[in-house]
């Protein structure tokens, strides 16, 4: 997943001494392990702050991969990628963040803002208690 | 999978924007 669509780069803080702090102070990154998720531009999209399990680390992944493709304009590969993420690793962390930026991703390439109302009343079923619940209830509708 | 990290970071950069590609960079303590 990550060699087919990514360039990976790692800095050790210890052997790769000047360049690790170089970027780190060009990223703000301020510990380790953090992850950056760079559009091709170099324009950070998205960042992984600290271990993580290989579940929880594969839907960070995916979540970086939408932001990309979301911050990109593609929104519909956005969405695609977003609810991957929901599909295949729905009891991580990631997945109610993933199921908000789904809906933002529909309607932003649909325009269709029913994406918006669909993805409140989805949080009414699963991730209630996230933040991202919090976040999509002001798109309820009576 | 192995992933094939490489430590030239400017030119990783450089190569994502002739590629259209992102990037991911990996800041690392662990040990080697």
């Amino acid at each position: 997943m990550v060699t087919e669509n990514f360039l990976p780069a790692r800095l050790h803080v210890k052997n790769q001494k000047a360049d690790f702090n170089r970027f780190s102070d060009r990223y703000g990154a301020q510990w380790t392990p953090t992850t950056l998720f760079l559009d091709p531009g170099g324009v950070e999209r998205h960042r992984i702050e600290g271990f993580l399990p290989a579940d929880d680390f594969l839907a960070q992944l995916g979540l970086g991969l939408g932001q990309l493709a979301f911050h990109g304009g593609r929104h519909a590969d956005a969405e695609r990628h977003f609810r991957v993420v929901l599909e295949r690793h729905p009891a991580s962390e990631s997945a109610a963040e993933a199921q908000y930026w789904a809906g933002v991703s529909r309607y932003k390439a649909t325009g269709d803002a029913t994406a918006l109302a669909e993805t409140a009343r989805a949080f009414e079923e699963r991730y209630q208690t996230s933040s991202w619940a919090k976040k999509a209830s002001v798109w309820k509708r009576p | 999978m192995e992933i094939a990290w490489r430590n030239d970071v400017d030119k990783v950069l450089e190569d994502a924007k002739a590629q259209g590609k992102p990037a991911l960079l990996d800041f690392s303590a662990a040990p080697m």
